[in-house]
Order: structure tokens, then sequence, then C-alpha cells
């Protein structure tokens, strides 16, 4: 294709894997251009870290300062970098759409790197579409960009070492919780313990979770662990009113207008699977992640993918292969890369920051009822369908995802399966008595976000100057 | 608008104000912050209902992965309000209904 703005590298997402590759490709002298649909870099973890809102530093603590210096590192970087552009499609030629400012792009790549992150799991629970009903991570987002605290009486539910952190984060913000509900099943921890070795080796993980959790206590809030059965129920206006749950023999209720729920986080996998890159069938974690080499290259040749969106690890992993991804793209690109020495003392620290990974995800493997919901909770909350209907569909032959789109419209809707693609693929393995990996997940097409026809339109204009803004 | 689920702001680093107006009540929010943000510390719920069965809903990730925060945003129906900065003299109503993802949109 003539005329397209060419890049040796192009990077989607500016979390800490797309920032450290950015850093490492400029320092290499790579053409690169950047691009996040969010205003500002950071991602997840260190959202809005260029202009941190919260005069009280203590009360994201200073995990979320660190990502001050990665930020840095960007900034100090000679490469394009454009905030608010949302990628939508992907070609098999090398050339991407991304829209800006209600305008849209077409670039040419020689490498694209996926840093596109995570997602929280969908967690389907009766009651979950409820308003007032958010995820801890959305809460945490209202934190960070806006300094916003939820409405009270709040209570938070789920499993996780995130729900641990932002649980803390809230109540060192002086919000009142009312309670924490931990669903970690009682079995996880026999299974955990197995996977002790690792943890030890990550002791330092480990200690920030045993801290998080003796903050918890010393605050005084009530800690419901081991429940299940976790229900929320709405009021006469149809908003969020309460929630119950069981624990041992005794049903539980509390009153809330605000009920944070987490389940752990998942890859965002959306633009690779409309790419149509592969993906497989996570067991450990319950999720589907991309298929890699180990020097991070996908089912597509140019095509690579590092951070969250790869496997979960967390931020440090994510910054580390974001550097050690970039540096295998830069020699296939013919450049001279880091020394070996180098590389390997990355590869060691990785492999470091990855040991505790087993332990956590044996111990934080949700319950049951949010993975295989039943009856009528709802599962495809754009379309409405339950887990029921899902179900059902089995016995009318269904036999995959993409034909439960044809019988009740699940995943048509504007999220396009993100929150409801994992449960239905579950649901139907279940019935079928097969495996996630047999059933396989929706086929996903471009655009992976709305774009308007004006912004489809300033597609076919050269831009004023010949470049992209 | 029931200011009674109203989510509160905390002490904040120095930043514009921006007048915009939520389902006809003129409110202030900050510069940079998305339309979602101020719309849940207006205390506005639920900001849209179903096109299927009409009921209430309300922002749920505030990281554009489940479009529970479709608005209306300046006429432009469906749009994400938790991917949208506020900006001066915006009007923002609730979404009722519709199916399709914007007016004019794909
Ligand atoms: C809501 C949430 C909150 C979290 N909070 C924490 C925390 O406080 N502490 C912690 O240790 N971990 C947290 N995590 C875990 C987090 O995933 C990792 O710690 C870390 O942020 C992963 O880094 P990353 O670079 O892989 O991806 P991310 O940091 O997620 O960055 C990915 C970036 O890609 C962009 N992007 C995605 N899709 C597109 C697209 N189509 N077009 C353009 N841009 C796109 C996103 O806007 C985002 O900025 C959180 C996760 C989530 C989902
Ligand atoms: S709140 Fe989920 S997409 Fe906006």
């Amino acid at each position: 294709m003539t005329g397209l703005q060419q890049y040796d590298l192009v990077i989607l997402g500016a979390g800490p894997a797309g920032m450290a590759s950015a850093k490492e490709a400029s320092e290499a002298g790579l053409n690169t251009l950047i691009l996040d649909e969010q205003p500002r870099a950071g991602g997840q973890i260190y959202r809005n870290i260029g202009r941190p809102i919260l005069q009280n530093r203590s009360i994201l603590g200073e995990d979320y300062y660190v990502g001050e210096s990665l930020l840095a590192g960007l900034a100090q970087a000679s490469l394009t970098h454009i905030s608010n552009a949302t990628v939508w499609e992907v070609t098999g030629d090398n050339t991407l759409c991304f829209s800006a400012e209600g305008m849209s792009r077409q670039v040419g790549f020689k490498k694209l790197l996926l840093a596109t992150g995570a997602q929280e799991r969908p967690v389907p629970f009766p009651g979950w579409t409820l308003p007032g009903v958010m995820t801890c991570g959305a809460a945490q987002i209202l934190l960070k960009s806006s300094g916003l605290t939820p409405v009270e009486p709040l209570v938070i539910a789920g499993s996780g070492p995130l729900l641990l952190l932002i649980a803390c984060q809230l109540i060192r913000a002086g919000v009142r919780v009312e309670g924490i509900v931990e669903t970690t099943p009682t079995a996880n921890y026999g299974r955990a313990l197995k996977e002790i070795g690792g943890a030890i080796k990550g002791w330092r993980h480990l200690l920030k979770g045993m801290r998080m959790l003796n903050e918890i206590r010393r605050s005084g809030v009530k800690f419901y662990k081991c429940a299940t059965e976790l229900r929320a129920e709405p009021g006469s206006d149809g908003n969020l009113a309460s929630v119950s749950f069981r624990k041992g023999s005794t049903l539980h209720q509390l009153e809330c207008q605000t009920l944070l729920v987490h389940q752990g986080v998942i890859p965002n996998t959306q633009l690779g699977r409309a790419i149509g890159l592969e993906h497989q069938w996570d067991e450990v974690q319950q999720c589907w992640k991309p298929t890699l080499l180990e020097n991070g290259c996908s089912s597509h040749p140019d095509i690579f993918i590092a951070g969250d969106s790869a496997g979960i690890g967390g931020a440090i992993v994510a910054e580390i292969q974001g550097r050690t991804v970039t540096n295998e793209i830069v020699q296939q690109l013919g450049l001279k890369g880091k020394k070996d020495s180098e590389i390997d003392s990355l590869r060691k620290e990785l492999a470091d920051q990855l040991a505790i990974r087993p332990f956590l995800d044996y111990l934080y493997r949700p319950l049951d009822m949010f993975l295989r919901p039943q009856g009528e909770t709802i599962v495809c909350r754009c379309e409405e369908v339950s887990a029921t209907e899902i179900r059902g569909l089995v016995k009318q032959g269904c036999v995959g995802p993409n034909q439960t789109k044809a019988f009740c419209r699940s995943g048509m809707g504007p999220c396009q399966g993100r929150q409801c693609g994992s449960t239905v693929t579950a649901l139907l393995a279940d019935e079928l008595g097969s495996n996630p990996s047999d059933v396989g997940y929706y086929n996903i097409r471009f655009p992976i976000k709305p774009v308007t026809l004006g912004e489809l339109a300033s597609l076919s204009q050269p831009a004023q100057d010949g470049t992209v803004k | 608008m029931a200011a009674d689920f109203s989510f509160n702001r905390l002490p904040c680093n120095e930043r514009a104000e921006v007048e915009i107006t939520i389902e006809g009540h003129k409110v202030i929010a900050l510069e940079g912050e998305t339309v979602a943000a101020a719309v849940m510390h207006s205390g506005l719920r639920p900001t849209r209902t179903t096109a299927v069965s009409g009921t209430g809903r309300a922002p749920y990730c505030m990281m554009g992965v489940c479009f529970e925060c479709l608005m209306n945003i300046d006429g432009k129906p469906n749009t994400q309000a938790c991917m949208t900065e506020v900006s001066e003299g915006m009007v923002i109503t609730v979404q009722q209904g519709a199916r399709e993802i914007g007016g004019d949109r794909l």
C-alpha cells in the first residue's frame, strides 16, 4: 500500500509493557509509534500517573507512584505517541486503523506489539447487572482518575490480590466498608499449598499480601471468609439495595448502595482474536490466552505480545517482557540488540517474578458459581441472556459459541462478548461434557470498537500534511 | 436527580472546573475526567435502560469493556461515557433502550 505512513514498530497500549517497549525501541533507533485509547499513558496500574489527582499520596501507595519513572522514560523516548487513539482494525498485510479525535487513520508497520493488558474476569452472579454493582477495578479507576470514592454503605465481594489492594486503598481513603465478602473456596488453600515452593521464591509478593490482610484486620472491617451463594438484591427503585451470601450454615444480608466485585483479571484478547491469532485455554487460570513462542511472537510472524495480554503476570512482569520482546524485534529488524548477558539477567528476573504465579492461580481460582453459573443468572449482559437459556441451547443442537449468537443473540451486543465469551464457552463445555479448548470461542470481527461513518470516511482522505497527526 | 447515589470527591490536586449538564441539571466536573465519573459524582443512577427489558443499568467496568455506560452525549446516542472526557457545556442524558451503538455507528 503506497502513501501510508510506515513504522518499524507500532506498540498498542501504553501500560508498563508498552512504555518499557517504547523506551527500548527508541534507544535501538526504531521508527516507533505508540497508541493508547486512554488520554494519558500509564495503563491500568499506573492510570493517570502523569497527573496524579489525589493530594494524599498514601492512599494509592508507593507501588502506584513507581510508574512515574516509566512515564519519564516514555517522555524522553524519540517516537510518536498518540493518546485517545482506539485501534479498531489490524490487517494481515501489516497495516492498522485507529480513531483519534473523531478521525480515523491507517498506518503500516513492520512489527506490531500488542500490549493491551488485562480486563477483570466477568463475574456473573444473581444481581450483577443492578445499578450500584461495579467492579473493584472500576472503583480504583474512579479513585486514580477523579479522586472519587463509592457511595456508602459499601460492600466488597470476591477474591484475589487486587481485591485486597483496592480494599486497602479505599479504607485508607476513609471509606467505611460494611464488609469484605471473600469467596476464595476453602479447597483452594490445600491445592495452593502444593505450590508453596514458588510462593517462597516470590516471598516479596507474599509479604505484600500478608501486609494487606493485616491492614484490613487492623481497620476493623468485617471480613467474611469462604463465602458462597453471593446475590445482589434490588430495592423498589430497581437499584442495588443489599447483598446476601452464605458463610457456613448462616445466611447473611448486608444493606449497601455500592457492591464492588472482583474475581481476578484475564488477558485482553479481543484484538488478537479479531486478527485471527491462535489462542489456547489455560485450565489453571480458567481463561484464554494467545499461543506464543518463547520470544513473544504470536502465530503471525510480525505480531508480538507482551504484558498481561500475553498471560497474567502483573506489572513488573509486563515491564520486563516489554523489554525482552522489543529486544527480539530489534534483532529481527537487523539492528543490534542488547548483550546476551543483559538478556539473560532479564530472563532470570522474569522467572523470579513469575515463580509465585502457580500459587496465586490455584489459591484464587474462582468459585464454580462464577465460572459456571446456573439458573436465571444473566450471562450476556448486553442481550440479557440467562445461564439456563445458554445451557438449554445444547439440547436444541447448539455445539459452539458462534451458534449461540444465532440462537439467542448472546455475544451480539455492543461489548462483542467481552463480558460473556468465557462464560458461554464454559457453559457449553459443561453441558456437552467436553472441555473449553474443544468448544472454542466466539469469532470476533473488526471493527472491535464502534466506529462512526464520519470516522470511516476520514480514512479515505489523506492527512493534510501527509502524516498522521 | 437523586443525589443520594453521589460518589464522594476526596481532596484533589488543582484542576480546572468544567460546567456540564446532566439530565437537565448543571453540575461541575473536573477537567480531564470522564463523563462516567462526572455522572457518578452527580449521583445519577441508572444511567441507561436496556433495549431488551428496559431495566436500569449503570457503569460497571470504567475501562471500556462492558458498554454499560452508554449515554447520550451532546446528541450522540449510545456513547461510552467512561471513554469520553468532559468538556465545557457538554449535555448528557440517560440512554433509553436503543440497541445499536451510536446514531450513525457501525
Ligand atoms: C482495572 C484494573 C486495575 C488494575 N490495577 C492494578 C493495580 O493497582 N496494581 C497492580 O499491581 N495491578 C493492577 N492491575 C493488573 C494490571 O493488569 C497489571 O498490573 C499491569 O497494568 C499490566 O500492564 P500491561 O502493560 O500489560 O497492561 P495495561 O497496564 O493494562 O495497559 C494496556 C493499555 O492498552 C490500552 N489498550 C487496550 N486496548 C486498546 C486498543 N484496542 N486500542 C488502543 N489502546 C488499547 C489500554 O488503554 C491500556 O492503557 C489492574 C488491572 C485492571 C484490569
Ligand atoms: S463502564 Fe464499562 S464500558 Fe464504560
